[in-house]
């Protein structure tokens, strides 16, 4: 428990399939959330941001359009008035980028590195237009990008000031390797660095394939008397989980090695004092358990009774299918008065 | 060329044996060993050890734990925990510490810590 707690989860090691690496968090408000991308902060949740983000290919298109919009004005002879043409389109593609400020900078910065070769070569044009029509990845673009680096270093020699410094800078400012006038080539691994970093800040939903965050409310939890514990949403939290509520009762009474019963609102009264950390406790590992797909991480899935009494796990997005343990009990110590258990 | 492999193949173990000692050790090591947590009145609460291997000496394992966690408990028989094997109780909660005494190898009983599945919140 406290080791996957404490395993800070890195997107290095996003391919394994271990599950234990993945890092649960519950945020302020409560809310259980499995956080395994450490570089997206400005999202919440998966839930929060899916319906504000576009997907991606029209983030992409809004992307390309940014900087292609400029490229596509052969006719303007210098880089000036096509550069004008980007502030129309920059809104386009900024409503949906989490980090607005800087974005902004840098696809501005962009365009206008963009425009200035768009009226000098005609070789790049070309390519710039393909990119709109295929609405490629942003891969291509960096391609593009260096192609255009590279026609510019052959034909007009005097703006390649060759120096030969480290390959560094910082992309989301602009500066170093990746400032709009360099024209040194950036090498691959730099590329696909700044490829994901883009693509996680403007798309969590992509960049995180599976490791996306999950979240279900916070159980509430009330105390009736001194001796039992109600856990009020229990139906809500099911419904989020899509698992039987008998199930997860199932399994917290299990877990919790103790009795309890359903009253007449369908709330949850537990024998004993538990808090609500407990509980969030028990929740986590029943998801770990019985709600996450181990291939894919992702908590859409189905549980279902398979032919011969085991239960199975059917994942909904990767289609993987895996047993799961039935809930035991297991020893339950015989706790109160004996009197009471013989009568 | 062929025969030197042959002969690699032939030095090499019976797989079906093989494969029959493997899985008679994966249902040994997929014999869980549960630790859970019960409460009790107030804050009290109980910790129970279902599972350890009989090739231990549960008695001795008890009067060790009890030492060293400083609280008492028993030694619960297969009549009473109903099939469950010998279940060790204590007094208190004692997981994280009788966790750490199951896998230590030098004070304690050195298992693998993979098949120790701590229950409860």
């Amino acid at each position: 428990m406290s080791a996957e707690d404490s395993t800070n989860y890195r997107r290095a090691s996003r391919k394994s399939v271990q599950f234990t690496d993945e890092k649960l968090v519950v945020d302020a408000d409560g809310s259980v959330t499995m956080v395994t991308t450490p570089n997206d902060d400005s999202k919440e949740t998966a839930m929060s941001h899916t319906p504000r983000t576009p997907p991606l290919s029209a983030a992409l298109g809004a992307f390309t359009d940014g900087s292609s919009a400029p490229a596509t004005e052969p006719a303007a002879a210098d880089g000036a008035p096509a550069a004008e043409v980007n502030p129309s389109a920059d809104p386009d593609g900024l409503d949906l980028s989490l980090m607005k400020k800087k974005k902004k900078k840098v696809k501005k910065e962009e365009g206008d590195g963009d425009a200035a070769p768009a009226g000098d070569d005609g070789a790049i044009d070309l390519t710039m237009k393909k990119k709109k029509k295929k609405k490629v990845l942003k891969e291509d673009d960096e391609f593009s990008k260096k192609l255009e680096a590279l026609n510019l270093e052959g034909g007009e020699s005097a703006e390649a000031a060759a120096e030969e410094a480290p390959q560094e800078g910082d992309m989301d400012k602009g500066t170093g390797i990746w400032s709009h006038d360099e024209t040194r080539t950036i090498n691959y691994d730099l590329l696909l660095n700044r490829f994901f970093t883009l693509l996680a800040q403007k798309n969590p939903d992509h960049a995180s394939a599976g490791q996306r965050s999950y979240k279900i409310p916070p159980p509430q939890c009330l105390r009736e008397g001194n001796k039992k514990t109600i856990f009020a949403n229990l139906p809500e939290i099911c419904k989020r989980m899509k698992r039987a509520e008998e199930h997860v009762t199932a399994y917290l009474f299990a877990e919790l090695g103790t009795s309890g019963s359903v009253d007449g609102s369908r709330r949850l009264v537990i024998k004993g004092r538990f808090q609500q950390k407990q509980i969030e406790n028990v929740l986590r590992t029943y998801i770990i358990e019985y709600v996450t797909c181990k291939t894919c991480r992702s908590p859409n899935t189905e549980l279902s009774k398979g032919e011969n009494r085991l239960y199975f796990i059917t994942c909904n997005s990767c289609g993987s299918r895996r047993s799961v343990q039935p809930i035991k009990t297991g020893f339950s110590a015989q706790v109160g008065k004996r009197k009471k258990m013989q009568a | 060329m062929s025969g030197p492999i042959e002969i690699q193949n032939l030095k090499s173990r019976d797989p079906f044996a093989e494969a029959d000692e493997d899985s008679g050790q994966t249902t040994q090591t997929q014999e869980y060993i549960h630790i859970r947590i019960q409460q009790r009145n107030g804050r009290k609460t109980l910790t129970t050890v279902q599972g350890i291997p009989s090739k231990f000496d549960h008695k001795k394992i008890l009067k060790v734990i009890k030492k060293e966690f400083a609280c008492n408990g028993t030694i619960i028989s297969d009549t009473e925990s109903k099939g469950m094997g010998e279940v060790i109780q204590l007094q208190g909660d004692h997981r994280a510490k009788i966790r750490e005494f199951l896998i230590n190898p030098e004070t304690g009983l050195g298992l693998d810590e993979k098949t120790i599945k701590v229950h409860g919140f």
